[in-house]
């Protein structure tokens, strides 16, 4: 069970803040994620691409993944059953900047039964070179099935693809069936 | 027949036909959260346009983006027009991109792979 402790200390603000400026966070956001949430993380990271001078390529990259990621969190969010009833499902996302490019974060419950599933689809991407990440997109593409949740499977893969690097994620176990997925998706 | 007439959204893209033209454009960006709902009313109207007495349409594809949930429904639309050049009506596809995003280029690729219509690669300085 997740310890809960407050900010009693005011100097733990200033922590928080400055762990994040080191680790070169643009934006970082904990809570429930809503459609409104979702569109305006877009608009914030769009316009600090611009203010960075990025190129188009980079930016319509980074805007592609960023949609993918955080439409899947607003699909396949699943919160711990302690919170059941009480609140309403919460993640994390974070967008980094780097040396190398960006990296863009995002963590959230899953149901342990799905983890299973997940871990294989993920690293049956990154078993794969990008010619084959990319045939695996149209295959899928063209099989024309719609997940429940209409994601069709792709966005995963759609992911991979754009992003050129391998896919790096995690679980962790979280009370009875629950799992806490990660997700660091670097873009170049 | 009756037209199509979507204006474009920062979400969904704009779709519009011409009648005199016979020209079909997709505009914008596609990222709804659901596709489906936005892209039935095209997909029927794509269904009454093979039934009814045109003579054929030129689809000028100008996207910007698209999530995955859109790809499924863009696949859709380019199985009607599969259908109606089946038809007997001629049928054309324009798939727009910029200079540099071979992303779109890519996308296009795939589609013009899976689909039976020829597409026309149009390159462009922005859209």
């Amino acid at each position: 069970m997740a310890k809960h402790s407050h900010l009693t200390e005011i100097h733990e603000i200033f922590d928080l803040y400055d762990s994040m400026e080191r680790k070169n966070i643009m934006l970082s956001f904990k809570g429930e994620i809503s459609t409104e949430l979702l569109t305006s993380i877009l608009q914030i990271i769009e316009n600090k691409l611009d203010r960075f001078g990025e190129t188009s390529k980079v930016k319509k990259r980074m805007f592609n993944i960023m949609v993918e990621c955080l439409q899947n969190l607003h699909h396949h969010i699943s919160q711990p059953a302690m919170d059941a009833g009480k609140e309403m499902p919460s993640v994390i996302v974070m967008v980094a900047k780097n040396v190398t490019g960006y990296s863009i974060i995002t963590g959230n419950f899953v149901e342990e039964s799905e983890v299973g599933e997940l871990k294989g689809r993920l690293e049956e991407i990154n078993s794969m070179s990008r010619d084959e990440v990319k045939e695996l997109y149209k295959s899928v593409l063209a099989d024309g099935k719609m997940s429940e949740k209409g994601g069709g499977g792709l966005g995963m893969i759609d992911i991979a693809r754009k992003s050129g690097e391998k896919l790096d994620f995690g679980f962790i176990p979280f009370g009875e069936d629950k799992t806490f997925f990660s997700l660091n998706v670097k873009v170049k | 027949m009756d037209s199509i007439n979507i204006e474009g959204t920062p979400k969904t893209p704009t779709v519009k036909f011409d009648d005199h033209s016979g020209v079909l454009v997709i505009r914008g960006r596609s990222i709804p959260e659901n596709s489906i709902d936005f892209y039935k009313p095209l997909i029927d109207w794509l269904e009454a346009y093979a039934e009814g007495n045109g003579e054929g349409l030129t689809l000028n594809m100008e996207l910007e983006y698209f999530n995955t949930s859109s790809s499924k429904c863009i696949l859709d639309v380019f199985k009607k027009l599969e259908h109606i050049s089946k038809q007997g009506k001629s049928v054309s596809v324009k798939w727009h991109y910029e200079e540099d995003d071979e992303d779109m280029l890519e996308a296009g690729e795939d589609y013009d792979a899976i689909i039976d219509i020829d597409f026309e690669m149009v390159k462009v300085e922005e859209i």
